[in-house]
Formats: structure tokens, sequence, C-alpha cells
């Protein structure tokens, strides 16, 4: 595979800031600390972490926003410390906030837009009306953005970063804050913008969103690419699927564990607040139905037993070590 | 034409997404091109905030509520109790003055408008943006010049109609606007600096509680030489004294305290502003160059 396929490398990114607090003190925040990043071109690519990880210091340091301290980086084949400005013309990004004109409507901020793009007035115009068609903003084109909801407020500043068609988009955590019908939205325009060839980077800190959407994921701790790889291929480091049953009474936990354990592949693990025993199975089905025969022979009460595959959840717990602490507040 | 693949035609034939313009042809390299697209820039972020004033202007009206009603509550509330140097009408010692602080305070209003676009990401997007730099800035200089022309406008307007008028002249009058527009456009490089450097649109408020001193202590309201005598020098080195002093010699309601500084007053209208903007010009682009930092 020849470099020319990826729309997105990084190698070796440092970053810090110099810390608020100890100004002139010289002590720093080190938010990228050789942050090794390779995105194919044509692509959903995951940046994956908890608040505090890095995503956002990544993103802005790639479509040049932020000037890094060390380390290489290519965006649409053009080196970002190098010529900033051809990168500029090749990308579009979406910031965690919706950067849009609030007071302008929706066609205001598209036809502005598109003439800071140099398109010319007419151009503009006419890119503006597309671009509020294929984001179904038609109806409220005409509308102050104040008055728009989350969701379509995303959708306008997709379409803005839209305006030139990028090659490379960027888009930091384009659903936090949504409600989970404007989620899906954002998620349909994700797809529909893939669909027409663009390169996407998505950070979130939704497990479950670099699932939907992604088809491959860089998981970042601490300013550093910790993982990369397939959803799928995440979630099997942990393991297949997984055997999980809850039972009635806490006595019969152990007795539980000890029925899954004959089936297992790996040693079970209780949880006895929730009354949970799960372990991992290689033959799921079978090994489904000889648990469940088994508790019932047993005389066992269980509230719950299925399959559950692995999520990326416990993906980061096992590469980190620690909790993703937004997740576990939510 | 040639029949060699360029990158960019070669994009277009494979681009799923052929409605899209292309860069490569709105980007032509050479200076001259690039003076123009900076102009173009300035003047599509300047439409911006005339697009503001058009959709919401309300704003305009809250803007000039605060002189509008001061040159009423001064002029007719305390006018007859205010003191003017060497007898002077104070309503017409308070119009210069109105002016004056109406330029002084609309460096607010740019500090409001830079904070909001740099909390809320548009300044970001315009930075990823292949734009010119300078437009940010600059596009936001030539709406708050526009709007300083429409507040002087109407403000003068009021004036007339409570019995003011310049007696100095046409010419002379043209040059105390210029002097106040001087005054505001160096107070544009403050604004910018300020909203930059403010977290947020609340702190940026908070900002009112030095300003409303800063132009109190000032010649806009009372005379230096009436005050007690260790602030007056302090109101009569206020760079927005010189302004007011400027321009009442200007409108032919000369009002002097007989120092230096006030008998130069036409010079340091002029020297002021320059100094303010030499200042605050480079910290304001040192300060957007940070944002990368
Ligand atoms: N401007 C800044 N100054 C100092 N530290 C910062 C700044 N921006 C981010 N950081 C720190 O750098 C780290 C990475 O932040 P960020 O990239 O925003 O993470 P994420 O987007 O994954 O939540 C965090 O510890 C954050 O506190
Ligand atoms: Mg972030």
């Amino acid at each position: 595979m020849s470099a020319t396929d990826y729309a997105v490398r990084a190698e070796g990114l440092r970053k810090r800031y110099a810390e608020k607090k100890t100004a002139g003190g010289g002590a720093y925040k080190l938010a990228l600390d050789g942050f090794d990043l390779a995105v194919r071109a044509g692509t959903v690519h995951g940046l994956l972490g908890p608040n505090g990880a890095g995503k956002t210091t990544a993103v802005r340091a790639l479509a040049t926003l932020l000037r890094f301290d060390g380390g290489r980086a290519e965006v649409a084949g053009v080196d970002v410390a190098r010529d900033p400005r051809l990168v500029r013309r090749r990308i579009g990004l979406a910031g965690q906030y919706a950067a849009v004109d609030e007071v302008m409507t929706g066609r205001q901020n598209l036809e502005m837009f598109g003439r800071l793009f140099h398109l010319g007035g007419r151009r503009a115009k006419a890119r503006a009306g597309e671009l509020l068609e294929r984001f179904d903003l038609v109806d409220a084109a005409d509308k102050s953005v104040g008055a728009y909801s989350g969701g379509m407020r995303r959708r306008l500043d997709l379409a803005a970063s839209m305006i030139l068609a990028p090659r490379v988009l960027f888009l930091d955590e384009p659903t936090t804050g949504l409600d989970p019908r404007g989620r899906g939205e954002v998620w349909d325009a994700v797809r529909a913008l893939v669909a027409g060839g663009t390169t996407v980077l998505l950070t979130t800190q939704y497990l479950e969103e670099a699932d939907k959407l992604a088809s491959r994921i860089t998981v970042i701790d601490r300013g550093r690419a910790i993982a990369d790889d397939t959803p799928d291929g995440l979630k099997n480091r942990v393991g297949g699927d997984r055997v999980e049953v809850v039972v009635a009474r806490a006595a019969d936990l152990a007795a539980a564990a000890r029925v899954i354990a004959r089936v297992s592949v790996t040693e079970p693990e209780t949880d006895e607040v929730a009354l949970r025993a799960h372990a991992q199975v290689d033959d799921r089905v079978a090994a489904l139905t000889e648990v469940a025969r088994t508790l019932q022979d047993e005389g066992i009460a269980v509230e719950d037993i299925g399959l559950r595959r692995p999520s990326l959840d416990d993906v980061f717990l096992r590469l980190t070590g620690h909790r993703a602490e937004l997740e576990a507040a939510a | 034409m040639s029949t060699v693949k360029t990158e960019e035609t070669e994009k277009r034939e494979t681009d799923p997404n052929p409605a899209a313009p292309h860069p490569g042809d709105l980007y032509p390299a050479g200076p001259e091109r690039r003076l123009y697209w900076a102009l173009a820039d300035c003047w599509n972020v300047t439409r911006r905030t005339l697009t503001h004033y058009q959709r919401q202007p309300v704003t305009i009206v809250w803007q000039l509520g605060f002189p509008i009603v001061s040159v009423l509550l001064y002029g007719f509330v305390f006018g007859e109790a205010m003191a003017v140097p060497g007898d002077g009408d104070y309503r017409e010692f308070l119009m210069p003055g109105m002016f004056a602080s109406t330029m002084a305070f609309g460096f607010m209003g740019t500090t409001m408008a830079v904070v909001t676009d740099s909390t809320k990401g548009v300044i970001d997007r315009f930075r990823s943006m292949p734009m010119a730099p300078s437009a940010v800035a600059a596009g936001r200089g030539v709406s708050d010049l526009l709007v300083a022309c429409a507040e002087l406008t109407i403000l003068g307007v009021t004036a007339l109609l409570i019995g003011w008028e310049a007696e100095g002249g046409a010419p002379a009058a043209a040059g105390a606007f210029g002097l106040l527009l001087l005054l505001r456009f160096s107070l544009i490089w403050v604004g910018v600096w300020l909203g930059l450097l403010v977290p947020n649109a609340e702190a940026a408020g908070g900002l009112y509680a030095v300003a409303f001193p800063l132009t109190m202590i000032s010649s806009i309201f009372v005379a230096p030489s009436l005050m007690p005598s260790w602030l007056g020098p302090v109101a009569a080195w206020n760079p927005v004294s010189s302004t007011v002093t400027a321009t009442r010699e200007l409108f032919g309601q000369p009002v002097s305290g007989g120092t230096w500084i006030e008998e130069n007053a036409v010079l340091m209208a002029v020297v002021w502003p320059l100094v303010i903007t030499a200042v605050f010009l480079p910290l304001a682009v040192r300060r957007f160059q940070a944002l990368s930092r």
C-alpha cells in the first residue's frame, strides 16, 4: 500500500500547552505525546478517547489551527507544518461547538462562508441552496439559526464545513450534547458524506458512535494512540461473545458461576451488586442452551440470561486499565 | 488546453460530489490577486456585521439609547445646575462629550463581538478556511467604523433637534468628526485585543466597570479645571479628553483650562489615537497569532 492511500498521517505528534496557572513557572501540559495516526482515504476513522485524552488537540493540530511542537503530519497529501494554507483548501472542520452565526439565517450563513471560500456571489448562493437541501434544512433556511435545534445547528455546521467538498473532514465530537434524535440526524449526514467520497476523521467519547460509523478506530489516552484496529478487531482483543446470567438470589451467584464455568473458555467474573455472572464462550448458542438447561435442572432462579457482545467500553477498560470517565458518569 | 491530467482535473473526474466547486479554480496565485482576495474577504466579514444590524435593527437602538438618554438627562435635568468654565451653555458643552463618549464606549461593542465569535468557534472556523487571516479583524474594524458613522449621524441629529449647532463652520466640523472616528479607530484594536484576551462574554461585560470611570474621569461631563486639583490633571491627560477638547474647539465652543495638554488638544487628539494604535494593533495581532499556540 502506498502512502497516497492515506488521507491523514501523523507520526509522533507532540503538543504541549503552557499551564495557565503556573505561567512563567515553566510547567507544561503534554496534550499529545508522540501521537500516531493513519487514516485511509475514503473511510470514516474514529478517534476514541475519554475527556481530556487529547482528541481536540489532535484534530486542531491536523486542521492547521494549532502549531505542534514535534512530529510530522500530512493531510490530503500536504505537509501540515509546511503549507497550512494549502491544507485549508482541502479540509473541512466542524469543531466541538457548532461554529455558525446565530443571528443570521441558515442560508445567510452558508452564503457568507461560500463567499469567504471565494466562490463569488452567484456560486455561493447556488451552493448554499444545494447544501440546505442535502442536509434537510430547506424549511428552516430563512429562519435565524438562534431558533434552530441542536441537531439542526450541527447539520448546518456540517454543511458549512462541506462547502468546497473537502477531501478530508474533521468532526470533533459531532454529537456531544445532542438528544438521540439529533444524534441520528448527524449520523445520517456523516454516512451520506462518506458515500460521496469524503474521508472523515471523527472524534467521540461515545463508544457506540465509533462502532456504528467508523471502519477503523484509534483509541487515544493521555495523548498517545494506544490501539488502532477495526471495531471487531478491538472487540476480539477482549475476547468473543460472553454468556451472562443474572440470578434472582445472591446466594445463587456462586452456583451460577460454576454452571457457566463448565462451558466457558475464561474464568467467570461475578458482580455481587448486579447479581451477574459472565464469561467468554466459544460456541455461543450451544453454550447458552447448555447453561440455561443446567440452571433449570439445579433449580436456580434466573432473572435474565443472554449472550452479550463485548462493548467498546470493555475494550477501553482492558487497554487503559481505567474506565472512560465520562461514560462512567453518564 | 493540455491533456495532461492535473491533480484537480483528476479529482473532478472521480469526484462523487461534482456539484461542489473546486478549490483549484478559486485561488489564482500572484500578489495582486492575493490583495484582491484579502479586500474581498474583509468586505465579506464586514457584510456579516451589517447583516446582523439589518436582522436586529433594535441592537443599534440599544447602542444609541445610552448616549441619547444621556444627552436628554444631562442636558435638561442637570443642564441648569452644571457649571461650565466661562459661563458657557452646558448643553453646548455636553454634545462634544457625548460624541466622544459614544466613540469611547464603542470598544465594548468590538470586544463583545470578538469574544462571542471566539467562544462560539466562529473565529476558529475562519482560521480553518483559506481566507486572508487579516480579514477577520479588518472586517470587524470596517463594520465598526461604519456603525460609528451611523451613531454620530443619529447623535448629531438629536443634538440639532435640541438646539445645538456647530459654530466653527463646516470644514472644522468635518475635522471634528474625523477626530472622533480616529479615536474610534484606535479603540478597535483595544477591543479586538480584549476580545481575544477575556475568557467569555460575561467577563467582557465586567469591563464596563473599568470603562465607566475611565470615561467619567475626563472632560466629557465636567471640565478638568473644575475638578479637585489632584483629579484635574488625570482627567486632562485622559486620551478621550483630548478628543473632547479638540472637538469643542472645532465646533467653535472652546473650553480650555490653559494647561499645555488642553492648549494642544487638536494635536493630541491625533497623537493619542496613533499611540493607542501603535500599542494595541501589534498586541491584537500577537494575540491572534497566539491562538495557534
Ligand atoms: N489551551 C489549553 N491550555 C492548557 N491545557 C490545555 C489546553 N487545551 C487542552 N488542554 C489540556 O490538554 C489535554 C487534552 O485536551 P483535549 O485535546 O481538549 O482533550 P479531549 O478533546 O480529548 O477532551 C487536557 O488535559 C486538557 O486539559
Ligand atoms: Mg475535546
